[in-house]
Order: structure tokens, then C-alpha cells, then sequence
């Protein structure tokens, strides 16, 4: 390789980056617009459940129990009513997702028996947030019991009891918040270097094709190895660079605690670019127009990252054969170390797998696209 | 590249497309010095051939050499001693005049101390001064081919091969062209230089004349005349035409006799008829002879008359 062809190859590619709107609106504002987007828009978490409450007695224990929903912030009211029907018209209208229905009898039966029932009611077209409406309402209700317990045993002049009490006291570590917002953030890194490396480069190669130069450009004595290493120094550096910017949004912005070591996610980070931009090359090689590229980028690029990275959906949930299967996906790898980085702090020792995995990947891509480009017509 | 190579030597040079011959044993060889027209109708192969030169396309049967190196064995010394330029325009739009040469002046390891000489060279050349800094792709197309030029030559190499360079540029803009042409093969360059303009043949010092992918003829533009024809043309100026082309026709050493205009054109081969028995033979059966003059067939004719003829004689065989 010599230095003098790679650098001119080099600085030809940056002037051309710079001089099409396409490429640098990809480069730049790809990365703002997808991280507004991701970081504002994905939420996993569910709040303020719209409520309906349906309390037939409306006397001083049930707005008790219907204060404790609304001093939970997981529900907000949203309608009260007063028949059974109503409950219906309001899920049908979309108006609250849970409903809450206290009998007539709710004080009295409580009074006589110690216990009450209430019910619950969840619209369950949406099977996730009606697990977790679900959850809280239980952890309401648990909250409800406590105190009702504690009030009786004041008025009735007894210590409440505490034997046969078992206490569940979650500890909840490395996303102590419990934000899924932490969770998403630092993958939205993978997917936008995956985003921005693989489409720039698609294009490099298929866009001398279509334009005609690369006839021109085969017939000098620049060697494979000095176009493709010319090529992908300006996307590498505009990667990194990307990345760099994600990550300190993700940080100073949106407060992602990072507790592991910039020395490695730099490293790890690299690879990763690397990874993508191979593939971006070798497609661009094999397929010589500029739109075709493109479309095989994105297929190859960002969908197995959206999907099978675990970035948005959990590997460990998906069926075994799928689970193998993402072992084939690069960005599998990079979300996991980009995860424990930030949130766990994980060191080399602890990450050595997937980073290896990286490696491993890095190297095949590479060499493959070293030897994909020929000086033939 | 040692003195005693010609700069360009193809035998048997052969290229197939699946079923389709696009260059059939194509015998080539080009001195230094040498401007050599590479002429044929459209799809006769002309820009395989270039292409199998360069080392971008590899040759499916024969062997050609580039500056004493094989083009099929090794391409790259090949490419380190030929410029080209592509039929289709081929710098980048998207980079000025002054980074399209400073790139291809990176690729061919221009040493930096020749560079600004060597860019300065390549401005002039192409008539760029003052527009350095424009864009390449809003530069008129003689504007762009001589640019084009300039970066092929920036590492000075001792052949080029240009596939068509003047296609689409108009009259002017071709004659420069030609100049610099010209002024490089006196500097001992080596040009194959493929062409659709007829009067371009008469530029070069020989012409390869190639049709269905074989070479249908070799030589200076007055050989190809002469063996085009068969004998050397007049123009004779004569009453009654009628009478006259009948006599001719059939008279000894005449190859070929035709009315053209108000005059008869008559090929003389050798033995038998010569140009000055031709007034009296012509007087004995009572034709009125004005003049005989020599006359020059215009290259197109011949061109037309030698793959005519030699498309003939291969359905025939």
C-alpha cells in the first residue's frame, strides 16, 4: 500500500462527501434527527394509565382506595362513572386502558370480614402495558392493605402484627430508575452507526460505476486494498465521529448514566464502525448502482439491528432458533458491551465474548472486502 | 520499456462475450512515436480492444504486450506506463479542475517536486487557466476532454490509448485536440486513438481498420487507398459517359469503372490499361476526351469499399 495513492484517495473521498447534500445529511443530521426521535419517542415505560373508577359506594374507605391509585402517578383518572356500561363506552372510545370498580358494600364487608374485594378491569389489546398496568395496580393495592391494616390495629388499640409477614423489598440495580429510556439509548448508538456507516458506504463504490469514473480509476496503478482503505478513512472518521456526538447526547442530555471506561467503548466502538462500513463496501462492490446499494444496506444493516440486536426487543424472549440466529448479527454484540458499559461499568474482563465476537466479525468483513474488489470491468 | 519493443504488440488478441466474438484474433503493433486511428464502425470491437490494453477487460484467447509487459500477466506495470481515457467522460464532476489533476497526480505518484510544473503543464494544455478552482462538471466538452487529457498524461507515460476523445466535441475543439496529440507523439509518445470521424483518419500516421472484430486492414492513409481500391483512381472527363463506362468496363487492367456526377471514375490496376493509353483508347472508339486527372478517394469510400469487400470474401469463404 502506498501512502501517497491512499491519502489522495483519501482526500478525494472527503472533498466528495462534502460537496453532496445526500452524504452530509445523512452524516450529520442522521444522527440528531434518530436520536431526538429514539430518545424522545421510544419509551418503554408506562406511566399515568388512563383510569376509569366506577366506586358504587363512594364513601370514605373506597375514595381511599381511589386516592391510592391516583398518588401512585402510575394512574390518572380519567373518568368517573356511574354504571357498568359506562366502563365499556370508555375502553371502546380508548379513553382509559384499567378501570376500577368498588362495590356497594365495599366498607361494610371490610368492616365485618377484614377484607373487601375490588375489581380491576384492563383493556388487553395492548398484552404489554396491560402486564405492567397489571403490576401496578397490585403494588396499589398492596399499599392499600398496609395502611388499612395499620389504621385498624391503631383503633382497635393493638400492635399490627408481625409474625407471618413476609416483605418483598425490591432492589433494582444497574438502571436504578427503572427508566427504559436508559435502556434504549445507548442502542440507538449501534443503530445509527449502523444507519450512517452502511448507507454512506453503499453508495462509494456503485456511484464511480454509475458515473463512469471508476473506468478511469481502474485503469491507473492504484491497487484494491489503497481504494478501499482511501475509501472508508473519511466514513471511519465520520462514524466516529457520529458516534462520539450520540454519545455525549446521550449523556449530558438525556442523563444516561455512564459508569464503564471511554478507553473501551472507544475501541469497541471502532470495531463496530468497522464492521458496518465493510458491509456498506462489500455491497457497494457487488452491486453497481447506487439505489440497489442502498436498499441491500439498509436490509442488511438496519433491520438486524432494529430486530435482533436486543436493542428494543429482548433476546432472551425470542424462540431459541431465533436466538441462534442472532449470534449472526454483529450489532447483537456491540448492544450488548454498549449496555454494560454504560449501565453496569463492565470491564474487558466481563465482556471479553462479545467483544471478541466483534473482532472475529470485524476481521472476516474486512478481509472479504479486501479481496471483493477487482480492477476488472 | 526497452528500446527495441514496439509499444504496443497484439497477436491473436481475442475476447468473447458468451457467444458473441467482440475481437477475433487481432494482430496489432504500434511503434513509438506512432499515432495510430483505430477505426470501425460502432460495436466493431474498438473499445474492447483498447480495453484488453489496458488491462481492464482479460483477453479470452492471444496475448498482447504494453510496454514490453503482458497485459494478461501484468496488468498493473502495465497501468503504471499507459494513460487513458474512456469513451464515456470519466473525471470527477464534483471536483474542481485543480483536485481532479491533484488526485490522479496522487494516484500516479507524481514526485511532489514535479507536481506544480506538471499541473501547470496540464492547465495550459487544456486551456484552463484562470478556471482552476470551477468545477469540473459545468466545463464545456472540449473544455473536459482536454482536461481529461491532461490528467491521463500527468505521469508521463510513454502509450496512451484514447477511446474516442472527441466524440461530442465540437470542430474547433477536435482540431486542438488533434494538436496535442500530435505534439505528444513527437515526443515519442505512443497514441491509439479510436475514432467515428472520418477526416480524423487523416491525422494519424497509420490506420487500423477493424470490423466485426477483426482487423480488416493496416497502413498509412495513401496504402489503404491504394489496396482499397486495387489500382489508382482517375477521374476522367469524357462524351458520352455511356459509351465510354461500357468500353472501360470491359477493357484490360481496368478494375473498376463507374459514372460519378458528370465525369467517370476509373481504377487502374497493373498490366494492361495505363493512364496515358487511356486518352487514345478512348479516341479509337470515338469518345471525346476532355482530361484524365488522378484523383483521391476520400477515406470514408475507402473505408466503406474494404470492410465491403472483405465481409464479402469471408461470407464467400
Amino acid at each position: 500500500m502506498n501512502i501517497q495513492r491512499l491519502l489522495a484517495m483519501a482526500y478525494k473521498e472527503t472533498l466528495q462527501i462534502w460537496r453532496d447534500p445526500r452524504s452530509l445529511a445523512v452524516a450529520l443530521l442522521m444522527p440528531l434527527m434518530q436520536m431526538g426521535l429514539l430518545g424522545y419517542g421510544v419509551s418503554l415505560d408506562i406511566k399515568h394509565v388512563p383510569l376509569c373508577v366506577y366506586d358504587q359506594e363512594n364513601s370514605q374507605a373506597s375514595r381511599a382506595v381511589v386516592d391510592d391509585f391516583t398518588a401512585s402517578n402510575w394512574f390518572t383518572i380519567s373518568h368517573t362513572i356511574a354504571s357498568e356500561a359506562g366502563i365499556r363506552r370508555a375502553m371502546d372510545r380508548g379513553e382509559c386502558a384499567a378501570a376500577v370498580v368498588i362495590p356497594v358494600d365495599f366498607s361494610r364487608t371490610l368492616a365485618a370480614t377484614g377484607s373487601a374485594p375490588v375489581q380491576a378491569i384492563f383493556d388487553a389489546t395492548d398484552v404489554n402495558t396491560t402486564n405492567i398496568a397489571m403490576g401496578y395496580a397490585q403494588g396499589v393495592v398492596a399499599q392499600t392493605n398496609a395502611t388499612i391494616a395499620a389504621r385498624w390495629a391503631a383503633s382497635h388499640g393493638v400492635q399490627p402484627s408481625l409474625v407471618g409477614r413476609v416483605d418483598f423489598e425490591p432492589s433494582v440495580w444497574f438502571n436504578e430508575t427503572l427508566e427504559s429510556r436508559n435502556f434504549i439509548i445507548p442502542g440507538v448508538v449501534a443503530v445509527i452507526l449502523a444507519l450512517v456507516g452502511a448507507q454512506l458506504t453503499s453508495l462509494t463504490i456503485s456511484r464511480e460505476w454509475e458515473r463512469g469514473t471508476m473506468e478511469q480509476l481502474i485503469s491507473t496503478p492504484v491497487t484494491p486494498l489503497e481504494v478501499m482503505f482511501g475509501k472508508l478513512i473519511p466514513y471511519f472518521a465520520i462514524g466516529l465521529l457520529d458516534a462520539a456526538f450520540c454519545l455525549a447526547v446521550a449523556v449530558f442530555w438525556f442523563h444516561v448514566p455512564f459508569r464503564g471506561s471511554i478507553g473501551i467503548l472507544f475501541v469497541t466502538t471502532a470495531l463496530f464502525d468497522l464492521v458496518v462500513l465493510g458491509i456498506g463496501y462489500l455491497i457497494s462492490v457487488r452491486i453497481r448502482n447506487q439505489l440497489g446499494a442502498s436498499q441491500v444496506a439498509l436490509l442488511l444493516t438496519m433491520l438486524p439491528t432494529t430486530l435482533l440486536s436486543g436493542y428494543t426487543f429482548p433476546i432472551d424472549q425470542m424462540p431459541t432458533a431465533i436466538q441462534v440466529l442472532t449470534y449472526a448479527v454483529y450489532s447483537r454484540y456491540y448492544v450488548t458491551i454498549l449496555r454494560a458499559i454504560f449501565l453496569k461499568g463492565s470491564g474487558l474482563t466481563d465482556l471479553w465474548t462479545p467483544v471478541l465476537g466483534l473482532v472475529a466479525y470485524a476481521a472476516i468483513i474486512i478481509w472479504l472486502a479486501a479481496r471483493a474488489f477487482r480492477k476488472h470491468l | 520499456m526497452s528500446p527495441d519493443n514496439p509499444a504496443v504488440l497484439a497477436e491473436g488478441l481475442t475476447k468473447r462475450f458468451a457467444s458473441f466474438t467482440a475481437v477475433d484474433h487481432l494482430d496489432l503493433r504500434i511503434e513509438k512515436g506512432e499515432v495510430v486511428g483505430f477505426i470501425g464502425p460502432n460495436g466493431a470491437g474498438k473499445s474492447t480492444t483498447i480495453r484488453m490494453l489496458c488491462g481492464l477487460l482479460r483477453p479470452s484467447e492471444g496475448r498482447a504486450s504494453v510496454a514490453g509487459f503482458d497485459v494478461g500477466r501484468q496488468p498493473e506495470e502495465v497501468r503504471e506506463h499507459i494513460g487513458y481515457m474512456s469513451q464515456k467522460f470519466s473525471l470527477y464532476g464534483d471536483l474542481t479542475v485543480r483536485e481532479n489533476l491533484r488526485f490522479f497526480a496522487g494516484i500516479y505518484r507524481v514526485p511532489h517536486h514535479d507536481l506544480g510544473e506538471r499541473m501547470r503543464f496540464a492547465i495550459s494544455m487544456a486551456g484552463l487557466e484562470g478556471r482552476e478552482d470551477v468545477l469540473v462538471r459545468t466545463l464545456a466538452g472540449g473544455w473536459k476532454q482536454r482536461l481529461a487529457l491532461g490528467c491521463a498524461i500527468l505521469h508521463r507515460p510513454p502509450i496512451l490509448f484514447l477511446d474516442e476523445p472527441t466524440s461530442g466535441v465540437e470542430p474547433e475543439a477536435r482540431r486542438r485536440f488533434w494538436d496535442l496529440i500530435h505534439e505528444l507523439a513527437a515526443g515519442g509518445v505512443a497514441i491509439l486513438v479510436s475514432t467515428h470521424y472520418m477526416e480524423e483518419a487523416e491525422y494519424c500516421n497509420r490506420i487500423a481498420l477493424i470490423d466485426g472484430g477483426r482487423l480488416v486492414a493496416m497502413g498509412t492513409p495513401s496504402e489503404l487507398r491504394q489496396r482499397s481500391l486495387g489500382g489508382d483512381l482517375f477521374e476522367v472527363d469524357c462524351v458520352p459517359l455511356g459509351a465510354a463506362l461500357k468500353a472501360l468496363g470491359s477493357a484490360q487492367g481496368v478494375v473498376e469503372a463507374a459514372i460519378f456526377g458528370d465525369k467517370l471514375h476509373i481504377v487502374l490496376g497493373q498490366g494492361g490499361l495505363s493512364a496515358e493509353e487511356l486518352p487514345r483508347f478512348l479516341a479509337e472508339r470515338e469518345i471525346r476526351v476532355g482530361s484524365v486527372r488522378p484523383a483521391t478517394p476520400s477515406l470514408e469510400d475507402v473505408f466503406v469499399r474494404l470492410v465491403s469487400t472483405t465481409r464479402e470474401t469471408r461470407a464467400a469463404s
